[in-house]
């Protein structure tokens, strides 16, 4: 059993919240419908907010109860969606061979041979591609594209237009996780986490976004509808930490371009491609890190991009920064994040959250 | 105005740490304007009320193109990735100065198969530092281009011409203006070289009746350049479209029409890629008509851009004359 939060001093990760993740990764919700994860968040935050609502995208709207005594709007944003396919011919309606298309950034080199769970009911196939008997050198040279692969369902059933992704289901590896659509699904269980406290200053007004792998989409509606004083984002961001393979510097090879590295805590952002964090926050995260002793880490500044992009843009502008679990592999049937990034992550967020005051709006940007 | 441009220019200021110019300028314009605030974003706002006067916004960006620190190797040498638009041709060989003050020079790999321009993946500052530890840099250290001003007697030549000049022509035109027939926001903008940023915020919190942005524009007169018709010293330019946006048919008309009766040299401007904080103003909210005045400069985002003194003073004189002028915004005719 998980232990009762409320005597504990800071959140943590234990039994319950891997529990809570392990469901919410095993669920389906591919840019476009995200209902089952939906669905999950609205039990999971029922008792802690005083309201909630779906807006007309589909993003899920919640807050504490508001207390007027409090000076700061805070909007935390994680996003529900994740990337996939849709189906979008019939081959074989017998057979259950379908044709479709890529949902969000996937890498096509990925797809084929891996099984997959189709429609609202997770009906199961595999990306189909041709045995090595058949296959020419030649052929194995060269990757797959998407117009060449089928889904194979083994059999009738789904409809053109339903949703699919990997089926990978999760599992806890030692101090690590691997899943899929952890990206953003531990973004997803850091809200709901972080709604079960009070913060001295702020009212939290939290936002489990859809659209995102899609171009920020839902983010950018519910930022102008919650308009709030400042925005946090927690998602899940790329590591490359694995050690280089090129011999050709006079140098021992060093791995310059890495993201984030899994083990070295909660990843702040600095800039990516979307968004210039407001160096206010930045500090203000900074200084909670090392005073609380929790580890962290920058993000390199470069490409991607998260919730942020579009939050900070709303209205007359919205202070926003972005706070990431770091996690191999993203994109692909099977990711990997530490446990304890995880926590240092929730924590930090915790922290900053108690410690946040009016006046850092105040100050020089 | 070259005192004022070379202090402009001389002051680091890369998008999203645009403090140190912000500073400058509200030292500079806070007696002459009624009210001045910086928004949530960074954007300075500076008010010339006219009560029941259209409501004009004038822009011009304060942020310039810089690098940002990614990762420090065991040797001391720093990995970098862009701010803005940073050309790799520019970089190799070329110094920067960071935002605290430590200075570098930019290095590249080695690479025996080829002589081609190498991307900024290739690239590294070398600050002087023996090894990682001896290194003052931290990841997420911002740097702009050390190169100072330089006077040509009628043109003048410096990183950040784009867009300071911008900056340097309202802060001028707010200092020889007496009345004007507008309700005036003065906007210098943050954010601009990373996706007109700043602008879109400052046009929603503005809503303007019209927007016009200040900032620098290719040139089409250097050997083998660009194909297009502006050049230096011919005037400031009146935009018909860039790849951001389709100029307003009737700021446009105002534009020309009251230089032509001005007698104010100007060009008519066709650039085929690039675009300015007039394309955030112009889709904010329900939509404003807008425009945009430009400077002529040689080698835009190159550490050494050249703008001719006399486009930059014509600017100023065809911005006094248009803040006398109301365009009719009535008729799409």
């Amino acid at each position: 059993m998980g232990r009762d939060t409320e005597n504990l001093t800071q959140p943590a990760i234990t039994g319950e919240q891997l529990r809570l993740l392990e469901k919410l990764c095993n669920a389906v919700a591919v840019s476009g419908d995200e209902r089952q994860v939906r669905r999950l968040v609205m039990d999971q935050i029922k008792p802690y907010v005083k309201e909630m609502r779906i807006d007309a995208l589909g993003n899920l709207l919640a807050s504490q109860e508001k207390d007027s005594q409090k000076p700061l709007e805070v909007m935390l944003a994680a996003h529900m969606d994740e990337v996939g396919f849709m189906l979008t011919a019939e081959d074989d309606r017998e057979d259950g061979i379908y044709r479709f298309e890529l949902v969000g950034g996937i890498d096509p080199r990925w797809l084929a041979g891996k099984p997959v769970v189709v429609g609202p009911n997770h009906q199961k196939g595999v990306i189909g591609c041709k045995a090595i008997h058949l296959t020419t050198a030649e052929e194995r040279r060269n990757a797959f594209t998407v117009e060449g692969l089928r889904v194979d369902l083994g059999g009738g059933g789904a409809k053109v237009g339903e949703w699919g992704t990997f089926a990978t289901p999760f599992q806890k590896l030692g101090g690590s996780i691997r899943a899929k659509a952890l990206d953003d699904r531990v973004g997803v269980a850091t809200l709901i986490e972080l709604l079960k406290y009070d913060y001295p200053q702020v009212n939290l007004e939290v936002a489990f976004t859809v659209q995102e792998e899609v171009g920020l989409r839902g983010a950018k509606v519910a930022a102008h509808a919650l308009n709030p004083d400042l925005a946090i984002v927690v998602d899940c961001t790329f590591a490359y930490d694995l050690p280089l393979q090129e011999e050709d510097s006079f140098y021992a090879p060093e791995n310059e371009r890495y993201n984030t590295r899994l083990g070295f805590g909660a990843a702040i952002y600095l800039a990516d491609r979307a968004t210039i964090s407001d160096p206010r926050l930045v500090a203000h995260f900074v200084r909670t890190a090392e005073e609380k002793g929790i580890p962290y880490q920058f993000r390199q500044a470069g490409a991607g991009a998260t919730d942020a992009g579009a939050i900070h843009l709303q209205r007359s502008g919205i202070p926003s920064i972005s706070i990431s679990v770091p996690g191999r592999y993203l994109h692909t049937p099977a990711s990997i994040v530490r446990i304890s990034d995880w926590e240092n992550t929730l924590r930090l967020i915790y922290h900053a959250l108690q410690t946040l005051t009016v006046d850092i709006l105040k100050s020089d940007r | 105005m070259k005192e004022l441009l070379k202090d402009l220019v001389e002051i680091p200021a890369p998008s999203g740490y645009e403090n140190q110019v912000r500073n400058y300028i509200r030292q500079s314009i806070e007696p002459l304007v009624d009210e001045i605030r910086v928004d949530s974003m960074g954007n300075l706002l500076a008010v010339r009320r006219k009560n029941g006067a259209m409501r004009l916004m004038l822009v011009a960006h304060m942020d310039e193109i810089g690098l940002m620190v990614t990762h420090i190797d065991r040797q001391g040498f720093a990995r970098f990735v862009s701010l803005g638009g940073v050309m790799p041709i520019h970089c190799v060989g070329g110094r920067v100065r960071f935002l605290n003050g430590v200075q570098g020079v930019i290095g590249v790999e080695k690479n025996p198969t080829s002589y081609e321009i190498p991307p900024l993946e290739k690239l590294f500052i070398d600050v002087g530092a023996a090894n990682a530890e001896e290194c003052p840099l931290r990841i997420g250290d911002v740097a702009v281009f050390e190169r100072p001003f330089l006077d040509l007697g009628k043109r003048a030549v410096s990183k950040a011409m784009d867009d300071r000049v911008g900056v340097a022509v309202l802060i001028e035109t707010l200092r020889r203006m007496e009345k004007s027939e507008f309700e005036i926001y003065f906007v210098f903008s943050v954010q601009e070289e990373v996706g007109v940023r700043g602008a879109t915020v400052a046009a929603f919190g503005v809503e303007p009746d019209l927007g016009l942005a200040v900032d620098v524009t290719a040139t089409g007169d250097t050997p083998k350049g660009h194909k297009m018709e502006v050049r230096l010293g011919a005037g400031p330019a009146v935009k018909i479209r860039d790849a951001g946006m389709l100029a307003d048919p009737r700021i446009i008309h105002w534009m020309v029409q009251t230089a032509e009766k001005a007698k104010i040299p100007y060009q008519r401007e066709i650039l085929e890629f690039g675009g300015t904080d007039a394309r955030a103003i112009q889709l904010s909210r329900s939509g404003v008509p807008a425009g945009v005045l430009s400077i002529p400069c040689r080698y835009v985002h190159a550490p050494s851009e050249m703008v001719d003194m006399e486009d930059v003073e014509n600017a100023v004189k065809l911005l006094l004359r248009l803040l006398q002028t109301p365009p009719r915004l009535d008729s799409h005719s």
